[in-house]
């Protein structure tokens, strides 16, 4: 198990190379890069633009030079002192930026994952041992309705309502006084408050798919003749049912957890430009638009890496809660 | 109910266990009397049983033979009380005479009337009276050890702690001729092939000493050395276990290997019963005549008598939701007489030698 592992982090190396290389041609691509878009600013907001300003930039960033050029310095940084470059449109290091917002998107949406599960698991399996019941058709509907709905949608409906109805605004993370302020017990506290409204929205639609596919994997299973040797042997019904189909019906989860990583990082974004979060979404989607390269490059950088280390876990998880599944050769 | 106290002592058997008494063979064990169980499906109402009447004595090998989808398995889950949804046991008795233990008297409880998710009902599944199954390869849970998945069944109904468990079944790994059963103990399912698995079954199911053991095709996804091994095995376990075995077969070769007395299902019913040697040489009802005709001899001619081709049973088993009036068989019975059996479903008789028979050829 162990050798594998290492075969496999081995083998990443390449594969993280290849897409830290590609990820960065991609950013280059569109005609034009952050200097001419933030002319074609400054021009449209009446400015002046100054040549001199724009000439120093672009010495800067080696913005003259080839892409390579480009991609090695900031490969380099980033291997040897941990400099993840700088964002043109901030006027900061990447690295200062992104730290805080990445802490609150993993918080925000582990807490959204473990949530779904927590309702959905045991939805799922009433649903599928009591399929066909009063209950198991709500639940079904409701699905149906969460599914259909996108998060976005429901966070605008929770917004309007909040303000209309309440008076209050359940938008972004902290309240007002704390949103600047260096982090405390008392800013942490505030989080806590306001968090639970993104939380629970993104938690939901999330939650509605995981209800369908416990159910359905659970109702393979509940068929299998272990489950009646199970039964046969005397085990109490509501243990044989999460001790044995559960159980095996859980291993798709596993092999699924890998997916959620990246998407900790990207899957929230439209939620969060309606509910004003600070979290990593929005600002992806802005560095892209902007052609900030380099906070989109490690943007890109980390969602990649995210996905392979995501798959590893996942293979490695499934591996110990499945048998069948044999790493050595 | 306690006026059936059962003679022999008490079946009490450590993990070194060597034959126990001498069991009486002609006490009643189970009595399954007019037993019905129907399937309620959206399209209609499924007859899989339609009254089933026989008795096991204790110690006694009884043999269910029948086509595909005559109730032969459907039986073996009403004792069990584990009739899969939407199926339901809608009359009769299963009347099952439990063994006297040593903190409560022998009683006599009816299976068909317990709730399946009850204590009683399931103390005595597993405990009293267990299974095992047709298919191995996927009888036992994929993700749990072998022993985790024995050591359990034990723990439920012995008093026993994980310690003695565990010796418990490394020594049942044993007494089924597995190689290494310490090592088999950590092992998971798909790591043993299904003669393996097979005989995992079998140790598991007699782990707790149940009194009656029902076996389900329990050789029929098995390739014919390793039939003939676990056949053998049963065997001698039931010699030195003493529990009845209820075996349910299609393959009337095995029936003539293995049990004493024989019932013919068709159905949902049971067409014929009588011991094993009445059955093969003096069969009685038509249903069991083509059965026994249909088994492929070397060098055996056909019916006709002309060529060397297979007899199979003229027709196939009727559709569940037209189960045809009368006699079930009469649609494909060479002897079905005309006004009769398509009118009127006989009734058992009984023929001396306690040979019972459903069938007007045989009405005084």
């Amino acid at each position: 198990m162990l050798l594998y592992i290492v075969r496999r982090i081995l083998f990443m190396i390449p594969t993280l190379a290849a897409i830290s290389i590609l990820s960065f041609a991609i950013i280059q691509l569109p005609p034009g890069d952050f200097l001419t878009s933030y002319a074609a600013q400054l021009s449209q907001e009446g400015d002046l633009v100054d040549e001199a300003e724009l000439e120093a930039l672009a010495q800067r960033y080696g913005l003259g030079q080839p892409v390579y050029v480009q991609y090695w310095k900031w490969i380099k940084g980033i291997a040897t002192k941990g400099d993840w470059g700088q964002s043109m449109e901030w006027q900061k290091p990447v690295a200062e930026l992104i730290w805080e917002r990445l802490a609150l998107t993993v918080v925000l949406s582990m807490s959204a994952l473990l949530v779904s599960w927590f309702i959905a698991i045991p939805i799922g399996v009433y649903s599928a041992t009591n399929q066909y019941s009063i209950l198991d058709y709500s639940m079904t509907a409701f699905s149906f309705i969460g599914l259909g709905v996108p998060g976005f949608l429901l966070a605008l409906i929770v917004l309007y309502l909040a303000h209309s109805q309440l008076d209050m605004n359940v938008g972004g993370l902290f309240s007002e006084e704390y949103m600047l302020a260096p982090w405390s017990w008392a800013k942490i506290m505030d989080m806590l408050a306001h968090i639970w409204v993104p939380m629970l929205i993104v938690a939901i639609s999330s939650t509605a798919g995981n209800i369908r596919i416990t159910r359905a994997n659970l109702l393979d299973e509940l068929n299998k003749p272990y489950v009646e040797t199970a039964r046969a042997k005397g085990v109490k019904e509501t243990k044989l049912i999460w001790k044995y189909p559960v159980r095996v019906a859980m291993n798709p989860f596993f092999s699924t957890v890998g997916w959620s990583l990246a998407s900790l990082i990207s899957g929230t974004t439209l939620v969060a430009m309606v509910l004003s979060l600070q979290t990593t979404g929005p600002m992806l989607l802005r560095s892209l638009t902007a052609q900030d390269m380099y906070l989109a490059g490690t943007f890109l950088f980390m969602l990649s890496t995210l996905t392979i280390i995501g798959t590893l876990i996942s293979d490695v998880l499934l591996a110990i809660v499945d048998p069948r599944i044999r790493l050595e050769q | 109910m306690p006026d059936r106290q059962p003679a022999q002592p008490i079946m009490e058997q450590t993990g070194n266990g060597h034959a126990s008494a001498p069991v009486d063979t002609d006490e009643v064990l189970l009595e399954i009397k007019d037993l019905k169980t129907h399937f309620f499906l959206d399209q209609g109402v499924v007859h899989a049983l339609e009254g089933v009447d026989f008795t096991v004595n204790r110690g006694q090998t009884i043999g269910l033979v029948g086509e595909s989808g005559c109730g032969k398995s459907v039986t073996a889950r009403s004792i069990l009380s584990i009739v899969p949804s939407p199926g339901r046991i809608v009359q009769g008795e299963i009347l099952f005479h439990r063994a006297p233990t040593a903190d409560r008297p022998g009683e006599t409880v009816d299976m068909a009337q317990l709730n399946p998710k009850g204590s009683l009902a399931r103390s005595i599944r597993g405990g009293d009276i267990s299974m095992v199954f047709q298919e191995p390869m996927t009888s036992l849970s994929p993700v749990h050890t072998i022993g985790a998945q024995i050591i359990e069944a034990i723990s439920l109904h012995r008093d026993c702690s994980q310690e003695e468990a565990t010796e418990i079944t490394v020594e049942m790994l044993r007494r089924v001729n597995l190689p290494q059963p310490e090592g088999v103990l950590k092992r998971y399912p798909h790591e043993l092939s299904g003669g393996m698995r097979q005989r995992v079954m079998i140790a598991m199911a007699l782990s707790c000493q149940p009194s009656l053991l029902i076996a389900d095709e329990p050789t029929t996804a098995l390739d014919v050395t390793t039939q003939a091994q676990i056949l053998t095995l049963m065997q001698e376990l039931q010699k030195e276990f003493g529990m009845a075995i209820i075996f349910i077969t299609h393959d009337l070769g095995v029936i003539a290997q293995m049990v004493d007395y024989v019932v013919v299902m068709y159905l949902g019913e049971v067409v014929e019963m009588a011991d094993v040697n009445s059955i093969f040489y003096a069969p009685k009802h038509p249903y069991t005549r083509s059965l026994l005709h249909s088994i492929p001899k070397l060098g055996r001619k056909s019916v006709a008598g002309l060529t060397s081709r297979l007899t199979a049973i003229h027709g196939v088993v009727p559709d569940p939701y037209s189960i045809p009036k009368g006699c079930p068989y009469h649609p494909r019975c060479h002897d079905a007489v005309r006004g009769v059996c398509d009118t009127d479903n006989p009734t058992l008789h009984t023929l001396p030698g306690n040979h019972k028979v459903r069938c007007v050829l045989y009405d005084d």
